[in-house]
């Protein structure tokens, strides 16, 4: 009639299987990281003989060095770092400028009540949800009389313009879930409008702008299209010169440089996500609540 | 107009701080959004070729759309992949977020390893998936290399099974979004029903379908709804994986606006297609943003 | 025979031990209630015995089975918990028979119980409504109705009201009771809510640090705490202590303080005779203080609260902080002095180093 004192965890054999199960699917996840990594390791001789999954005989990181220095993107053949300080020049303007608009705008559509705010904002809210491609051509004839297609001014301006919805709504819904009691007592004190955003405002939203910063940086620098149609030869992205290396190339596939070239290009928005941790993953919370 | 005015003509004279502050978002939603797609479907009615006409030709476009064979392959591709990428996405992500919650010690290393192809761009996922999935060197030789001669995997050259790569390589990107929305969902439920499960002795199982599920209808229809929206933008991974091939057997009808944008100077069928992927979206999001609000409200 | 016994039971979590070697036995058909601040481990001990937390030692008995190992769905207990965890995609119908179907009973059956449970509880005409649907005590009568449909012998309650409005929680308690009566079943509830402990229960037993500190009926805990934590915590406003030591004058124990001495009449000091300098603690309830001549002390009114039917004035008493009930037409003012005089009942005396009951007068 007496139950048993339940086995230990490793004497039970549902939580050994869940356990398995959770072993498998991490391994699933990071093959396909091993497996560039270790290609990226091994000299064009050792790919071909096909072992995907074999550890490198011969370590080497001369598929490193080509990916950066000498791989032909295109009609250059100068690697990817090109792309990389690109990636940044444009990373760095577009996450500043985003997020202090997403800010701004937030703030605004929270507290201040402006004439049409709301029609603005859910018209801005439909076009979260519209294909980039949809809008490209009328942007491009829009933006190319004032010179901005092929610009850096221009790749940033269209990054800004694309993060606007989901910036402003995380903002929005940031200001909005604060005391709205803090905002009365700073207009009764007479602090106007950008004073109470600069002095009150910003400083209670740090964590959201670090949040947003974050998704902003990994999502500008993951793009592809906008740097492909309004970046210009001069700022190419990381990503556009990293798929002409690997899929334009002419002559032999250099595997091992594809690999490395891919690594160099991922690790940025990697880095971030490793570092930043749990801050990821807020964004994606803060993303979802879209709607 | 939410301004204490000192004196009324003083408050009347100065300009609204809040509507100077939000110019900016204004003309994005006028000027950008709204413009361009009216813009788009103006264009869409005309016979441009590589320059906007101002003639009107009605919707002599959108018939040459819908009688052009890549166009409709294109389509085809998306209603077979939107499908099954939104349901395998959720599917796994669920599984991948009941792992991480039953997994008290290694469930924040899980959590990181599942979540980490996210943060990578779809470029690189397709590059790394045409790599494991090359089948002169990737997983097909492998297994060859460990004997299993007769070994087939060689989907990306397969022009009928090509769609399936990129829902894969998609899928393991994207689960773990999908993984991180339910985990707080799931983490959002009340212990006490789950504990008052229990003792009502129902079984591991039967919890997570009969109450857990249905809890999260929110979260679900959250993370569908981010999922539709990447599938019917899908273009980026259909470039570094496939361009497309072979053939056109995994064109996708983002890479076929831009095809007809930039190669082939066709401006007036790519805005058609345009404005039939707009309708689309729209089509398939709004019952979805509706079952989301309902959701919503049912968990109040 | 003893519907729940619990023997030398540990309980850690998290590697901190919250319960220690503690033993109880809750006797069938009683209302047994677990009273004691947050955090006093009562939860941890009611989840316990649910089978919902893993013990560390120790054993559970339920009906004469022991069940420490058991999983929760086999104790044949039913629980209500404190925000009520109602399935919240079910129907009321469907909250009431989702454990018996889960557990593969015949239609007609779970029928028969959801009808049974839901006459009791008059609950008939909201079976179809979703829980978001119910008010706060509807929510309160389903999540009962749900324990009792398994025909449990042992219910569990945790802190059941405590999400309700005070006149609401009231009414409860009453229906509580008279279920209780009606159904005869033993009834465990924890709660921090001294009221409810005294109105419910058939004995209380007060927790405090993992540890029962006395277990008792409500009159015996109440009169006769076992120390001056059990003293404090039970009654509104808390028992008045004063420090002081034991004197004997004329053969008779006297309790001695700066500005005050009185005569301990008939008191009971168990087996330890009372010995003059002993270091002691008086202790005092509102209720057994009269403000009148001839005094036993005297106080400066430093605050009056009217409560309505009656008023608490708040004195200063030998560098100590009393609280005196007086009848509502009383006019006292700030800074008066009062005279206090000892009207009924029995005064505790606590030991100074341990707070233990020393004495006890008639």
């Amino acid at each position: 009639m007496k139950a048993a004192r339940p086995p230990r965890w490793y004497a039970d054999p549902a939580r050994l299987g869940l356990a398995a199960l959770a072993v498998s699917a991490a391994a699933f996840f990071l093959l396909p990281l091993y497996v560039m990594a270790i290609t990226s390791l091994k000299p064009m001789e050792e790919i071909r003989l096909g072992h995907l999954f074999s550890w490198p005989t011969q370590l080497t990181l001369d598929a490193w060095h080509a990916a950066w220095i000498s791989a032909c993107t295109g009609v250059a053949c100068d690697g990817v770092r090109g792309g990389f300080w690109n990636s940044v020049s444009i990373v760095l303007p577009s996450t500043l400028i985003a997020i202090t608009l997403g800010a701004l705008n937030g703030y605004a559509l929270a507290y201040w009540r402006a004439r049409g705010a709301a029609l603005l904002f859910g018209l801005l809210m439909i076009g979260a949800f519209i294909p980039v491609q949809v809008l490209m051509f009328p942007l491009v004839r829009m933006l190319g009389p004032l010179h901005l297609v092929g610009s850096l001014a221009g790749i940033v301006l269209v990054h800004v313009i694309f993060s606007m919805p989901i910036m402003t709504l995380i903002f929005r819904n940031h200001f909005a879930a604060l005391p709205r009691e803090l905002f009365l007592a700073a207009r009764l004190d007479g602090a106007g409008f950008l004073r109470i955003f600069v002095l009150l405002m910003l400083p209670l939203s740090v964590p959201m702008l670090v949040v947003a910063a974050i998704m902003q940086a990994t999502g500008v620098w993951n793009d592809y299209i906008l740097g492909l149609v309004f970046a210009g030869r001069e700022h190419l992205p990381m990503t556009v010169q990293l798929n002409n290396l690997v899929n334009t190339t002419t002559g032999t596939k250099l595997y091992n440089v594809d690999m490395a070239a891919t690594l160099l290009t991922s690790l940025v928005p990697l880095a971030i996500y490793v570092i930043s941790g749990r801050w990821f993953v807020r964004g994606i919370a803060a993303g979802a609540v879209r709607g | 107009m939410n301004k204490p005015a000192a004196s009324p003509a003083a408050a009347r004279r100065a300009p609204n701080p809040a509507h100077l502050a939000l110019l900016p978002m204004a003309l994005t939603a006028l000027v950008v959004y709204l413009g361009s797609m009216l813009w788009s479907l103006r264009i869409s009615m005309s016979s441009s070729r590589s320059l906007p006409m101002q003639d009107f030709v009605g919707l002599a476009q959108y018939q040459r759309l819908f009688a052009n064979e890549r166009w409709l392959h294109s389509l085809h591709n998306l209603a077979l992949y939107t499908p099954l990428f939104i349901a395998a996405s959720l599917v796994v992500g669920f599984l991948l977020a009941v792992l991480v919650d039953r997994q008290a010690r290694a469930g924040g290393l899980l959590r990181a390893v599942f979540l980490y192809p996210y943060a990578l761009s779809f470029i690189a996922t397709g590059l790394i998936w045409q790599w494991l999935l090359n089948p002169e060197l990737g997983i097909q030789q492998a297994v060859h290399g460990w004997g299993f001669a007769g070994f087939r995997f060689d989907w990306l050259v397969d022009q009928d099974r090509v769609i399936y790569t990129l829902v894969i390589a998609t899928v393991w990107q994207g689960a773990g979004l999908v993984m991180a929305i339910l985990l707080a969902g799931l983490r959002a439920i009340d212990a006490d029903i789950l504990r008052a499960a229990r003792l009502d002795g129902v079984p591991a199982w039967r919890i997570h379908v009969s109450i857990v599920i249905p809890m999260l209808g929110f979260s679900f229809a959250t993370a569908a709804l981010l999922l539709l929206t990447a599938a019917v933008k899908l273009y980026d991974a259909v470039i570094a994986m496939t361009q497309g091939g072979p053939g056109t057997a995994s064109e996708v009808p983002a890479k076929f606006i831009m095809d007809h944008l930039f190669g082939r100077a066709n401006i007036a069928l790519a805005s058609a297609g345009a404005t039939i992927m707009v309708l689309t979206a729209v089509a398939l999001l709004a019952p979805l943003l509706y079952a989301r609000r309902r959701a919503l409200r049912a968990s109040r | 025979m003893a519907a729940v016994s619990v023997r030398n039971l540990r309980v850690a979590l998290g590697g901190q031990p919250v319960i220690e070697a503690l033993d109880l036995e809750v006797a069938d058909g009683e209302f047994l209630v677990l009273l004691g601040p947050s955090g006093c481990g009562k939860s941890t001990l009611l989840n316990a015995m649910a089978g919902l937390l893993e013990v560390s030692g120790g054993s559970i008995e339920i009906d004469g089975v022991d069940q420490t190992w058991a999983s929760p769905r086999d104790r044949n207990i039913g629980m209500v918990f404190q925000s009520y965890a109602l399935y919240p995609n079910m129907s009321v119908a469907n909250n009431l028979s989702f454990g018996l179907r889960a557990r593969g009973m015949p239609r007609a059956q779970v029928e028969e119980r959801v009808q049974r449970a839901a006459a009791l509880l008059q609950l008939e005409p909201l079976l179809a409504r979703k829980p978001a649907q119910l008010s706060g005590g509807q929510r309160q009568r389903v999540a009962i109705g749900r324990a009792l449909v398994r025909d449990a012998r042992v219910f569990l309650l945790d802190e059941p009201l405590s999400n309700l409005d005070a006149n609401l929680r009231a009414s409860l308690r009453r229906e509580l009771k008279l279920l209780h009566q009606r159904l005869g079943a033993t009834m465990i509830y924890v709660t921090h809510d001294q009221v409810e402990a005294l109105t419910l229960a058939s004995r209380i037993a007060v927790l405090h640090k993992g540890r029962i500190q006395q277990l008792g009926t409500p009159a015996e805990v109440y009169a006769r705490p076992a120390n001056r934590f059990v003293a404090g915590f039970m009654g509104s406003p808390p028992m008045n202590f004063l420090e002081g030591t034991l004197t004997m004058n004329g053969g008779v124990p006297h309790f001695t303080a700066p500005g005050c001495e009185f005569e301990l009449r008939d008191c009971d000091f168990g087996a330890a005779a009372p010995m003059a300098g002993e270091a002691v603690v008086l202790g005092v309830r509102p209720e057994q203080l009269r403000i009148a001549a001839p005094a036993a002390w005297s106080g400066v009114v430093t605050l009056v609260e009217p409560m309505g039917n009656h008023q608490v004035v708040w004195l200063e008493c030998g560098g100590a902080s009393w609280s005196v009930l007086a009848g509502s037409d009383a006019r006292h003012q700030r800074g008066e002095r009062l005279p206090l005089a000892l009207a009924t009942g029995s005064i505790c005396l606590f030991r100074a180093d341990d707070g233990t009951l020393r004495g006890v007068t008639a």
